[in-house]
C-alpha cells in the first residue's frame, strides 16, 4: 500500500488556498487545508473540502474522439493528433491563419496558457486567442 | 481589467488578501464575498472584529451585508451614479486627500466638474439610495485612516463595466487610498487562474506580461526567441469570434477546458455559430455541452494529474503538483499541445513545466525572477523582475505603473435594457456558494450537488404574491431572447421588482435569456441586468 501527501492549490476560485491531497495507491482519499499557506492558514471552504470528489468523477471522458458519420468515435492519440494537425494546416493554407481561433482557459495553468497562445501565435500565426474571463 | 489599466497602468488586484484584515474600512461593491470568495470574507469579518468599518453596496441583501455598518441597495446598473454621488459629497466636505491628488494624479478638474452634477437628489433618483445613507458611506470611506475597495463581477458584468471600475479608481485616488498597505482597488477573480490566463497573454491584443501586440520592439523580441515571423495585427476577442464565424471569416475554433455553450450570454446564437464551424476542437475533462458539438475531443487532465502554476487573485504565483497519474487515456494539456505542435512542424522541446516557466521568465519582465525553486513553498507575487526581488505585496507604492494616476470623468449611462410594461422585472445573475462558474467541475461532485441540486429563481414574496406564485412553484421566465422554466424561491433578500438567477445549471441556463449587449471596451456581456416577465405555467397544458 502506497500512502502519500501532496501539497497543491485549490482549483475552484481566485483565493488560491493551499491544500494537501492524500492518496492511497493512486486514489485520492482526502483533502486537508494547508496550515502554512499564507492565504488560507489552515482553512478551506465547502468547495475546497470536496475537491477530491470531482477528479475521480465517473463522468470523466478519457478517450480521444473524432466525429465519424455524425457520431463521436473512440480513436488513438496518434490518429487524433494527426487529424487535428492536418485539418488546422489545411484551413490555414486555404483561408489564412486568421481563420483559426483559440479559446484558452482560466482553469488551466500558466504554463498551459503560455503554450496555447504560443501555438496560436508562433505555429498558426494568429493573435486570435482569448479566454473566458470576460464572461 | 481595462478600467484599472487606464487609471493606474496595470490591471490587477492592487493589494493583498492578508492586508484586508488590518485595514480600517472595507467597501464591498458587486461582490457576494461570503459565497463566491469565502476565505476572503473570513478576513473581512476578522477586520470587522478588530474594529474596521464595513460598507456594502449591493442590490441584494447578501449575507455579508448583515455585518455591514451601512448597506445600500442601489438599483441594478446604477453604480457610477452612486460612486459619483459619494465623490460629490467628499469634495463638498473637503474630505479628499489634497496632497495625494496634487502629487500623484492628473485629471482632477474634469472629474470635479462631472461629479458636481451628481447631487444627492439626483443620485437618489437614479439609484434609489437615500441622501443620509449616501452621506454615511461617503464619510466612512473617506474619513477612515485607510480604506480598501473590494469588487467582483457585479461591477464588471455591465454595459458600463469599465466605467464602473474607473469610478472606483477615482474614489480610491481622491481619498489617497492607493499605494499603501490596507488600501487599494481589489478585484476578486472568479475562476482560479483568470489572473494567470491574462498574465500569460491568452488575450488577443497582448503577449505574456501585457506586452502589446504590434509594438515593434516587443514583437521582435518574441520573434527572435521563437524563431518565427509573428502577426502584428491584434486578434479577435471571444465576443467578436461568434459574429466572425457567422460571416464565414472564422473556420476553426480550438477550445481549451471551457464551455461557451453554458457561459456565453446568448446561447441559441452560440450553438448556431459553433455548429457552423468547419472544425471545432474541444480539449476538456468531460463531454460538456460544447464538446458534444465538436468534431474532435481531446481528453485533458484535472489539476490533480499535472504539475504547473496558478496565479491567485492577489498576483501570487503558486505551484500545483501532480497527485495521481492521468486517468485512462487522458494526457496533460501541455503534452497534448507539444505533440500537436510537433506534428504541425514546430517542435516545442520542454522536459517539464519548469522549463516552460524558464521561458516565461525570459520573455515576461514582471515574471523575470520567478523560478520553480523559489516558489517551492510560498509562491511569489509579481512584479518580481529578478532573482533577488522578494515579490510585490501591493502595487503603485511611490508611483503608479503609468506614472501619475489618471482620473476619468465618468458619466452615468443607464443599463441597455430596463424593465418596461411587457417585461416588468429586472433580472440579475450570479453565483451561489457551492458551485463554480458553469458547474463543469463542481456539478460532477456529488457532495456539492446535494447542497444545491437545481436551478432556482429568487423573487421577493410581494412580487410573487402579485403574480399568484407560491414558493417552489415552477414558472416561466421570459426575456426578449428566450424563455426558461424554473422553480422560484421566495426571499426577502431580493428587492421588489428584481429577480435573481444563478448561472450554473445547464437545464435552466440563465444565458438563454440574458442580454448579449456588451461593454464597448472590455467586451464583457451585460449578464447582470436584463428585463424579464414571469408567467405561471398552466399545469393542465404542461401535464
Ligand atoms: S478552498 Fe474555497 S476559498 Fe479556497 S480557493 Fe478553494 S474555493 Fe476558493
Amino acid at each position: 500500500m502506497n500512502f502519500s501527501n501532496v501539497s497543491t492549490i485549490c482549483p475552484y476560485c481566485g483565493c488560491g488556498c493551499g491544500m494537501i491531497l492524500q492518496t492511497i495507491d493512486q486514489e485520492i482519499i482526502n483533502t486537508l487545508p494547508s496550515k502554512s499557506n499564507p492565504i488560507n492558514e489552515g482553512k478551506l471552504c465547502i468547495k475546497g473540502w470536496n475537491v477530491h470528489d470531482f477528479v475521480v468523477s465517473s463522468q470523466r471522458a478519457t478517450q480521444p474522439l473524432i466525429r465519424k458519420d455524425g457520431d463521436l468515435k473512440e480513436v488513438s492519440w496518434n490518429e487524433v493528433l494527426e487529424y487535428v494537425a492536418k485539418e488546422l494546416m489545411r484551413i490555414k493554407d486555404q483561408y489564412g491563419p486568421d481563420s483559426i481561433a483559440f479559446m484558452s482557459s482560466a482553469k488551466c495553468t500558466n504554463e498551459e496558457n503560455f503554450l496555447f497562445q504560443k501555438l496560436a501565435r508562433a505555429v498558426v500565426g494568429t493573435n486570435n486567442v482569448d479566454h473566458c474571463a470576460r464572461l | 481589467m481595462a478600467g484599472l489599466a487606464a487609471a493606474f497602468g496595470s490591471g490587477a488586484m492592487t493589494n493583498s488578501i492578508a492586508e484586508l484584515e488590518d485595514t480600517k474600512c472595507i467597501f464591498i461593491i458587486g461582490s457576494n464575498t461570503s459565497e463566491a470568495h469565502p476565505l476572503i470574507a473570513t478576513r473581512i469579518l476578522r477586520a470587522k472584529e478588530k474594529g474596521a468599518k464595513l460598507i456594502v453596496a449591493d442590490p441584494r441583501k447578501i449575507q455579508i451585508a448583515s455585518y455591514a455598518d451601512c448597506h445600500v441597495q442601489q438599483r441594478l446598473g446604477s453604480d457610477v451614479a452612486l460612486i459619483n454621488g459619494m465623490m460629490n459629497i467628499i469634495l463638498k466636505e473637503g474630505w479628499e486627500d489634497k496632497e495625494f491628488i496634487s502629487e500623484r494624479t492628473e485629471g482632477i478638474d474634469a472629474l470635479r466638474e462631472m461629479v458636481e452634477k451628481f447631487t444627492p437628489e439626483k443620485v437618489e433618483a437614479i439609484s434609489g439610495v437615500k441622501e443620509q445613507d449616501l452621506r454615511k458611506i461617503a464619510e466612512l470611506y473617506a474619513k477612515s485612516e485607510v480604506s480598501s475597495i473590494v469588487y467582483a463581477m457585479g461591477i464588471t458584468q455591465h454595459i458600463s463595466g469599465v466605467d464602473n471600475v474607473k469610478s472606483l479608481a477615482n474614489l480610491a485616488m481622491m481619498c489617497g487610498n492607493m499605494g499603501k498597505e490596507g488600501g487599494g482597488v481589489n478585484p476578486l477573480r472568479g475562476q482560479n487562474n483568470v489572473q494567470g490566463a491574462c498574465d500569460m497573454g491568452a488575450l488577443p491584443n497582448v503577449f505574456p506580461g501585457y506586452q502589446k501586440v504590434g509594438d515593434e520592439k516587443v514583437t521582435e523580441k518574441f520573434e527572435k526567441d521563437w524563431n518565427v515571423k509573428l502577426s502584428r495585427k491584434p486578434g479577435l476577442t471571444i465576443t467578436d469570434m461568434f459574429p466572425a464565424i457567422e460571416e464565414g471569416r472564422l473556420k476553426a475554433l480550438y477550445v481549451l477546458a471551457e464551455n461557451p455553450m453554458l457561459s456565453d450570454p446568448d446561447l441559441k446564437h452560440v450553438k448556431k455559430a459553433l455548429s457552423a464551424l468547419d472544425l471545432l476542437i474541444v480539449q476538456d475533462l468531460f463531454l460538456t455541452e460544447t464538446a458534444q458539438l465538436a468534431q474532435v475531443y481531446l481528453p485533458g487532465v484535472s489539476f490533480a494529474e499535472k504539475d504547473g502554476t496558478f496565479v491567485n487573485t492577489e498576483r501570487r504565483v503558486q505551484r500545483i503538483r501532480k497527485v495521481i497519474e492521468p486517468l485512462g487515456e487522458s494526457r496533460s494539456d501541455l503534452k497534448i499541445i507539444q505533440e500537436l505542435s510537433a506534428k504541425m512542424g514546430y517542435p516545442m522541446e520542454y522536459e517539464d513545466p519548469s522549463q516552460v516557466q524558464e521561458e516565461i521568465a525570459r520573455l515576461t519582465p514582471s515574471y523575470g525572477g520567478i523560478t520553480y525553486s523559489r516558489i517551492e513553498n510560498d509562491g511569489l507575487q509579481w512584479p518580481c523582475p529578478n532573482e533577488d526581488h522578494p515579490g510585490t505585496v501591493y502595487l503603485h507604492k511611490d508611483k503608479f505603473t503609468r506614472g501619475l494616476g489618471l482620473f476619468h470623468a465618468v458619466d452615468y449611462v443607464p443599463p441597455d435594457e430596463l424593465p418596461d410594461e411587457e417585461y416588468p422585472l429586472a433580472l440579475t445573475t450570479g453565483r451561489i456558494f457551492a458551485h463554480f462558474h458553469t458547474g463543469t467541475m463542481t456539478r460532477k461532485s456529488s457532495a456539492l450537488n446535494k447542497e444545491v441540486e437545481k436551478g432556482f429563481l429568487e423573487i421577493n414574496p410581494k412580487d410573487a404574491n402579485k403574480l399568484g406564485i407560491l414558493g417552489g412553484e415552477k414558472v416561466k421566465a421570459i426575456s426578449r431572447r428566450g424563455e426558461i422554466s424554473i422553480e422560484v424561491l421566495l426571499t426577502e433578500r431580493m428587492d421588489e421588482g428584481v429577480v435573481f438567477l444563478p448561472f450554473h445549471f445547464a437545464e435552466s441556463a440563465a444565458n438563454v435569456i440574458t442580454n448579449p449587449a456588451f461593454d464597448p471596451v472590455a467586451k464583457i456581456p451585460e449578464y447582470k441586468v436584463c428585463a424579464v416577465r414571469i408567467e405561471k405555467i398552466d399545469e393542465k397544458k404542461e401535464g
